[in-house]
């Protein structure tokens, strides 16, 4: 077969292999809809409204290379357009109990997938303009401005008494969000940015993350591309704040703190930093380990031995990981590389032949053929 | 070798794992506290109250009590997750907790839907129970509460006019303060000012310098602890010596620790002072609060092992561990002896109780007087 | 707004600002040596809140004694986290650093909530600071004039060794060119914990103060004044000492007196400092005393 042909037909099964995966996928979503336990659904859920934000974080961190700090704000602004336009009238005279809702707000109420679109549309217009704010500044300044914008949104969510209810916040939401929704963006937000990364414009961002002035001088506007970037991040960071707000049905400021953004900055630093297939997996743990984790803040028995639980310990643990990986291992899991079928397939062969250079020493030398 | 030692650490876990399984029944009922975060003192104070209840009656319909506690952090999202937890993962038959209004009902509607029991003890705004079936409380609710601090402020303290500073991200004190404006103004007398916090303010010298040109009678502080400490005493500071009245949530050790020499006169509404003890059930905690802590217990130990006594008794009436004949049963308390006086609950899941007024005095809670219903 | 309603704000502004003032030194110094935003600062200030109270509490020592010593443990801190967390880190990409320090800035935090426990605890304030002064209209604590006064030391004594020492001479060398300073035979490594060490102590005497103030002391007490030292820090332009105590008190006064001007604001106040912090990043980004802007 000739080169081409080759491609093809890798190609080809890979593209089989992925629609597979999204019936597998499908399959398990109906089962789990309705046998798995409330609980089970919850992290599930969670889960994917986790992947959709580190894949998103790690497109303007990771992939273009800008340090920010700024997912808190735009999942707040998600969340809360999103709840706004949804909640009924009736709902929001409950909450509202200070100050009166103001007008128009007070009388719309639209569909759920409406909203997250709208959502999504709002937070990608705020990141739109905070772009030409922020990226004047670069490294550690662009770092600290992004949180500066986080506190402020914060802080003004908490004071907007007529808008977002203060400190009080929203409650009594419908909660729409089920794994259909949550899973259902969760393929669009990947398809999305795995197929921007492997564009011209996801190599443009890579080419400002390396080296910004060698991309300049190659005619690559980075001021274009990093505002692609922290756009699309935006927008699918707010559509993402719109399924939280409905799945845990009561929202308010104090939700939304640096805490959160920090949570995800060790989701995409343990995944790599680059590699929206390691922000796929460190997700995934980062959620269960929460969990799991748990024990160590409550007290746990082996059998009938009783272990006191220490509240707090697990934020102790969560930090510990963080910095050791950042001194031992500071790729994270994927480091830069990313999910292929290939790479899937072939990874049985490449753990054995690691396992065969512990054991065996290392691989003889090959005699040399000659090329014809 | 190797294979041995690992083989016998599985086994061991295996026999471990068994044994546990085959422990003695026992009856799961869970808690939800703030054991860290803003209202800390009155989670970790209840669930003092709870464990000292649990030695004092450990078992129910023959089996042992098991109590499973996660910390809410004084969280609304945590207390939610932490509900959830107790119900799906630990499996527990009713819920302890929370212990302030707002987290309260973050949790409520889970526990509402899975139909499991909660006993909330300190709990006091009014919207905690309403149109639920599953949810009650051991405490007063505060409509009333701000009736009587309003009737306190007006016939005691002869003030017409008042102040407020109301904590504004605590629907606690947002409801409270409505409810004894309402009930101020109804009697004849006048809000001159209005100012607003939120829970983790430190520095109160805008709202102090508002309040103070408009020379109010008294005060009203219907804050958390560590507001009404940090509040009182930055206003005695800048030299306005009104009196100062707050409400249940002053009596935590936090506030003389904290507010020192400036917190003396405050008087607030609370739930319990031992000297207002009268029953049985009251003297003999009280004696082994002393005994083991060397000092007497405030209202939220009181409360929280309330809610213990109060589940226990409801299960013993209901004879089963089903979640709505409990609900049931505890719809149906009538007259229980608890610590805070005479306990009767009904289908609105609240409680009908006596009302303390307590005064601070040489750095302790002194108690002046209580209202009945 | 009455005169003496001018001046009782103002009185609180200045206190309030030296206390910035100290915070933000900690990190220009560390920031200068390094280029290294030490986001662990503002937990330093509180392990220095809580040193303090447990030294009066349990082992009952007089304040002044209790208040050296905690003083002398933060700089320890300070001297820890470097070699500890910082050191490792020096050589990778910055990215990395600055994630260390968000994480070591968690860590603190949560054992400090592990360690002291959860409730909020009370600092005891010595009543030579809580005398109450009298003047006309006018309310203050004896406090809010003993922290200007003490700030004004503290910055005296630090400037005379950044400026007339010879540690600090390698200080203000390596926050020119750390290599080139390497090449003349100076210890990189035992300057920077040095550098640390003083910043700590600054932000512990800072955080003692601050504890004086509003006596309440618990894990997460650190976080805000933190943040909003490091606006002071760059405001007076990061890298400058001097600019640092400037721009401390500049954002105390500012912050107080808005609100005062605006009471309606109230709610505002932390977000005051964040605007400023994004209009002197975005107009004028080397500060009031700035240095070049690193890139």
């Amino acid at each position: 077969m000739s080169k081409d042909d080759h491609f093809l037909v890798y190609r080809t099964r890979d593209r089989i292999l992925t629609v597979m995966s999204l019936v597998v996928l499908f399959v398990f979503i109906y089962w789990a809809e309705t046998n798995a336990t409330e609980y089970q659904i919850r992290l599930l859920n969670n889960c994917a409204i986790f992947i959709i934000l580190a894949v998103s974080y790690n497109l303007i961190n990771g992939i273009c290379g800008q340090f920010s700090l700024e997912p808190n704000a735009f999942i707040a602004i998600g969340a809360y357009t999103s709840a706004l336009l949804t909640m009924g009238p009736h709902e929001k005279q409950i909450s509202y109990i200070i100050e009166p809702l103001v007008w128009p707000l007070s009388i719309i109420s639209i569909p759920f997938w409406l909203s997250l679109v709208i959502a999504g549309l709002v937070t990608a217009c705020f990141a739109f303009l905070m772009g030409f704010a922020v990226f004047r500044v670069r490294g550690d300044y662009l770092a600290i401005v992004t949180l500066g914008f986080g506190e402020v949104v914060r802080v003004v969510a908490n004071n907007l008494q007529s808008v977002t209810n203060g400190p009080l916040g929203l409650k009594g939401l419908t909660p729409y969000t089920n794994l259909w929704w949550s899973f259902g963006f969760m393929v669009i937000t990947l398809f999305f940015i795995w197929r921007l990364t492997k564009s011209s414009f996801g190599r443009a961002m890579k080419a400002i993350r390396e080296d910004e002035v060698a991309a300049e001088a190659m005619g690559v506007s980075s001021f274009r591309y990093k505002m692609m970037a922290f756009t699309i991040s935006g927008f699918f960071e707010g559509v993402a704040g719109g399924l939280l707000a409905h799945l845990i049905t009561t929202i308010s400021p104090v939700l939304f703190t640096f805490f959160f953004t920090f949570n995800l900055l060790i989701i995409i630093v343990i995944g790599g930093l680059g590699s929206t297939t390691g922000a796929v997996i460190a997700s995934i743990i980062f959620i269960y380990s929460s969990e799991a984790l748990r024990v160590v803040d409550e007290s746990f028995s082996i059998g009938s031995l009783q272990i006191a639980g220490i509240p707090g310990m697990r934020m102790v643990v969560f930090a510990i990981l963080l910095i050791i990986v950042m001194i031992f291992a500071r790729e994270g899991i994927m480091g830069r590389r990313e999910f292929s079928w290939n790479g899937l397939i072939n990874l049985p062969k490449s753990v054995i032949g690691r396992k065969n250079n512990i054991l065996f020493g290392p691989a003889r030398k090959r005699e040399k053929k000659p090329t014809k | 070798m190797k294979k041995v030692f690992v083989l016998s650490i599985i086994g061991f876990a295996v026999i471990f794992f068994a044994a546990g399984s085959f422990g003695a029944e026992t009856v799961r009922v869970g808690g939800v506290m703030a054991m860290t975060g803003a209202v800390a003192a009155y989670g970790q104070d209840a669930w003092t109250g709870i464990q000292l209840a649990k030695e004092m009656v450990p078992t129910v319909l023959g089996k042992q009590v098991e109590l499973v506690l996660v910390d809410s952090k004084s969280d609304k999202i945590e207390t939610a997750n932490a509900v959830s937890r107790l119900i799906e993962k630990e499996k527990v038959i009713a819920i302890l907790g929370e212990n302030t209004s707002g987290n309260t009902m973050a949790g409520a509607p889970i526990a509402e839907k899975a139909m499991v029991p909660m006993v909330a003890s300190s709990a006091t705004n009014p919207m905690v129970t309403q149109g639920k079936k599953y949810v009650f409380r051991t405490c007063f609710i505060d409509p009333y509460q701000g009736e009587i601090a309003a009737k306190y402020a007006f016939n005691e303290l002869k003030a017409k006019t008042a102040a407020l500073i109301v904590d504004k991200s605590q629907d606690f004190s947002v409801g409270l303060a409505k409810f004894f404006k309402d009930a101020f103004t109804k009697m004849g007398g006048k809000i001159v000012a209005e100012t607003f916090c939120v829970t983790e303010d430190k520095d109160f010298s805008a709202q102090i310098s508002f309040i103070k040109p408009t020379n109010p009678d008294v005060i009203y502080e219907p804050l958390y602890y560590s507001p009404v400490a940090l509040f009182t005493k930055q206003a005695r500071e800048l030299g306005m010596k009104t009196p100062v009245l707050s409400c249940d949530g002053a009596q935590a050790d936090e506030l003389i620790q904290i507010g020192g020499k400036e917190v003396e006169g405050v008087a607030f509404t609370g739930h319990f002072h031992a000297k207002a003890a009268t029953t049985m059930l009251a003297k003999d905690f009280i004696a082994r609060f002393k005994e083991k802590y060397k000092t007497e217990p405030n209202s939220f130990h009181a409360l929280g092992a309330d809610s213990y006594f109060i589940l226990l008794d409801a299960i013993t009436r209901a004879k089963s561990t089903e979640g709505p004949k409990i609900r049931n049963a505890l719809a149906t308390t009538k007259n229980f002896e608890g610590i805070t006086g005479k306990i009767s609950i009904g289908e609105d899941g609240n409680a009908e109780k006596t009302m303390v007024i307590m005064v601070v005095k040489d750095g302790k809670f002194e108690y002046l007087t209580s209202v009945n219903p | 707004m009455t005169f003496s309603g001018f001046l009782q704000q103002f009185i609180n502004a200045i206190s309030l600002g030296s206390l910035y003032a100290l915070v933000a030194i900690g990190y220009t110094m560390v920031y200068g040596v390094l280029r290294l935003i030490n986001f662990a600062h503002g937990d330093v200030l509180m392990a220095g809140c809580y040193f303090a109270f447990y030294g009066m509490l349990v082992f009952s020592l007089p304040w002044w004694v209790s208040f050296s010593i905690a003083i002398l443990l933060t700089a320890l801190l300070g001297i820890l986290i470097d070699r500890g967390a910082y050191l490792p880190v020096r050589k990778a990409p910055r990215i990395s650093a600055l994630i260390t320090a968000i994480g070591l800035s968690f860590l603190l935090e949560s054992l400090a909530l592990v360690i002291f426990g959860g409730r909020v605890k009370p600092f005891h304030r010595p009543s030579i600071f809580g005398q109450v002064i009298q003047s006309g209209d006018l309310y203050f604590i004896a406090l809010n004039l003993w922290i200007p006064a003490i700030t004004s030391l503290l910055i005296l004594l630090l400037l005379i060794v950044v400026y007339r020492t010879k540690v600090g001479m390698s200080m203000r060398a390596i926050a020119r060119d750390m290599t080139t300073v390497r090449l003349m035979g100076v210890d990189v490594n035992r300057i920077t914990s040095i550098t640390f060490a003083l910043g700590s102590a600054m932000a512990g005497a800072g955080g003692i103060m601050w504890a004086l103030k509003y006596p309440q002391i618990d894990p997460y007490m650190g976080i805000i004044p933190g943040l909003k030292a490091f606006v002071a820090a760059v405001l007076g332009g990061i890298g400058n000492v001097i600019g640092a105590a400037l721009g401390g008190l500049l954002l105390g006064v500012l912050e107080v007196m808005i609100i005062a001007f605006l009471p309606s604001l109230a709610g505002y106040k932390d977000a005051i400092a964040f605007l400023i912090l994004i209009l002197i990043l975005l107009f004028r980004p080397t500060g009031l005393m700035g240095e070049r802007l690193p890139v």
